[in-house]
């Protein structure tokens, strides 16, 4: 008798926990950073209050740095901060690491009215700068083909207009990473007319996405010292 | 030797300057009578004691700004009484406690009281320090005056009135402040009268997982829970079985909760994680066990009350309400919980039957769905699995549906949240 009922239950919970499994769960990077990716997609998103630029591609250092600068509140974004507020720097470079071994394909680029003297005016600064203005080039940091510097420079193409605009402003507006000195992005951004920053930011949407981030021996150290703000003191990346 | 011993019973008791004269003359003779390196690697043991037990204190929690340089202060403390602002504790002549003696540690510890006899506001949780005993105390000194100094000058706190007023604080003292190191009940274990020490004292659980009065005052070691002072989440009782009472927990889970930041049933989020990842993973795995040894025992066993609401007759609208928070599960939430709410062991916590979810308060779950957040990064869960933040997708009303769902299904009778419940915390969002 005992037997039997023994026997029922075990029927009863085998029936019950299969409806109730766990499902198995990957055990890979893509699917630890779920909360992650519902906004940060193969490609850009526009949200209901926000843009969500894809990060997949991007160098492992600058990623790794947002990441901490957003956790420790050197970047002002308060749903990343409380998303990264518990985590170790250990786990934010593998996450850096994952999100940039992603190969997403880039955007077409943006159809803009660009008028040929602000191309001619955006190309002088891209690819010259102003040294009367103490202006580099933006391709002396983020490479000849702006896609760029490993690990730690971002590249300028592939990016909408809205998103670059949006960013030159915050660097204006006292730096978007705040607190370090020199922080040579928010100094350029500063010395640019708001004529020009238009015309580079329409102008690098427009172009066409083609090559890779260039090694890291291409930048000059003159420049890598102006820039010291993007490698942190505390963490060049491993 | 008996000069040396009545000599520092002196100066503990009496004025600074002898203090330190006698302290130096004390270490001296000490130095002399013993092998050249004695006194050092007495130094080093004192000062490894003390990193733990400040670990455990998770002083630099407090003490280091966000982003900041650790120990030297300036994290903001944004509370119902004004802002204050934590000071430098590195041992920085200028800015820091480089200044201070043995003797003015254990006032500001024990007694609540700054080097000048100023005293401090209870932000600085003295009212559970002072449980901790003069010889932690004294290791915790030596470790932070091992600190490399570091000259950051902060900006003061900024209380409000009438809080800034000091006679109050005499008055609070004296009605709340109970000062005296922690005395051990004899008919309790070793084990149990550790975890207490360290539960009670420097653990300092008391100074969240409390309700506090008008004034800020907190119920008195009850660990009965409340709404924690400054941040937008609900400490859960520590004794009720409904809330986070470790009673129906093994001994096991609890401590593996604490040392890793997630268990089988549940994981820590906001302030708990944190201090996981700060505090409480670095602890030896016997102090975790004894805390869970205590905490489990304080377990009141009411089982007379059962939560507010019951909904043995659905209403038509009730019916409609819990199916529309349903499909908003089914498209968000079930990939990770699971369609019956029974999650993934150890990597996303399960939603039927979890207290948490189901507690009085739904700040902690709301504010789960808005904002989403990682457990604790620790040794013991490296790489943890992630909640999204939905507040990017859904909207409150979207928000408020899911949370009732989740609250009202699967044997689970929470109660059902409204839009504005969800507005209200989204508010208060630190």
């Amino acid at each position: 008798m005992h037997f039997i009922l023994i026997g029922i239950l075990f029927v009863a919970h085998g029936a019950f926990a299969d409806e109730n499994a766990p499902a198995a769960v990957p055990d890979t990077m893509a699917e630890r950073v779920k909360a992650c990716t519902i906004c940060h997609g193969d490609e850009d998103k526009l949200g209901r209050d926000a843009y969500y630029p894809r990060i997949g591609g991007k160098p492992a250092g600058y990623l790794f740095n947002q990441l901490r600068n957003f956790r420790d509140g050197r970047r002002h974004y308060q749903p990343m901060a409380i998303l990264l507020e518990n985590m170790t720097d250990d786990y934010l470079l593998q996450i850096a690491e994952h999100f940039s071994s992603l190969q997403q394909p880039y955007p077409p680029p943006e159809q803009i009215n660009i008028q040929s003297d602000e191309v001619k005016l955006a190309e002088q600064l891209v690819y010259n700068g102003d040294a009367q203005r103490d202006i580099p080039a933006c391709s002396a940091c983020h490479g000849d083909a702006l896609m760029g510097v490993e690990p730690f420079i971002p590249g300028l193409l592939g990016l909408p207009r809205a998103y670059i605009t949006a960013q030159m402003g915050g660097w204006r507006n006292g730096g978007l990473m705040r607190g370090q000195v020199p922080d040579c992005m928010s100094e350029i951004a500063k010395s640019l007319t708001d004529e020009e920053t238009n015309a580079i930011a329409k102008w690098l949407a427009m172009q066409q996405v083609s090559g890779k981030p260039s090694p890291s021996s291409t930048l000059s150290p003159e420049l890598a010292q102006r820039c010291n703000s993007i490698v942190m003191n505390n963490g060049a990346i491993k | 030797m008996m000069r040396i011993i009545i000599n520092t019973h002196f100066a503990f008791s009496s004025v600074l300057c002898s203090f330190v004269l006698l302290l130096f003359i004390a270490n001296t003779a000490i130095a002399e009578m013993a092998e050249p390196n004695t006194a050092a690697t007495v130094s080093a043991q004192q000062q490894s004691r003390g990193a733990y037990l400040a670990r455990a204190g998770n002083c630099k929690g407090c003490h280091t700004a966000k982003g900041g340089l650790p120990f030297a202060g300036g994290r903001q403390l944004s509370t119902a009484f004004g802002i204050f602002v934590t000071p430098n504790i590195t041992p920085d002549n200028e800015t820091g406690i480089g200044h201070w003696n043995q003797d003015d540690f254990w006032q500001a510890l024990h007694e609540g009281k700054s080097r000048d006899g100023r005293l401090l506001y209870p932000a600085f949780p003295y009212t559970e320090y002072t449980k901790v005993t003069r010889k932690d105390a004294n290791a915790m000194f030596e470790y932070l005056q091992s600190l490399a100094p570091i000259s950051q000058d902060n900006a003061s706190s900024n209380v409000k009135f009438p809080y800034n007023f000091k006679p109050l604080l005499y008055l609070w003292r004296n009605l709340y402040f109970k000062q005296g190191v922690y005395q051990a009940d004899k008919s309790e274990s070793e084990e149990w009268n550790r975890g207490a020490y360290l539960v009670q004292g420097l653990g300092h659980c008391n100074a969240c997982h409390t309700t506090r009065n008008l004034v800020g005052a907190s119920d008195e070691e009850t660990l009965s829970g409340g709404q924690v002072m400054g941040v937008n989440w609900y400490a859960p009782s520590l004794a009720s079985h409904l809330e986070a009472g470790g009673g129906d927990w093994s001994i096991e889970e609890i401590s593996e909760l604490l040392a890793t930041g997630i268990s089988e049933r549940a994981v820590a989020s906001g302030p708990m994680a944190t201090i996981i990842k700060q505090s409480l993973q670095h602890l030896s795995p016997e102090d975790v066990r004894a805390m869970a040894v205590y905490l489990k025992s304080l377990t009141e066993h009411d089982h007379s009350i059962s939560p507010s609401v019951e909904f043995s007759v659905m209403s038509g609208s009730l019916r409609n309400q819990l199916q529309q928070g349903g499909q908003i599960y089914k498209q968000y939430c079930e990939e990770c919980h699971g369609a019956s709410g029974q999650g993934v062991p150890g990597i996303y916590p399960p939603l039927a039957g979890n207290r948490s979810v189901v507690m009085a308060s739904p700040l902690n779950t709301i504010r789960s769905v808005l904002n989403g957040g990682y457990p604790a990064t620790t040794k013991g869960n490296p790489q943890p699995y992630g909640m999204p933040p939905f507040q990017q997708i859904l909207r409150d009303k979207e928000v408020a549906l899911v949370v009732s769902y989740i609250r009202n299904t699967w044997g689970n009778n929470g109660g059902l949240i409204t839009a504005i419940d969800v507005d209200r915390v989204k508010g208060g969002h630190k």
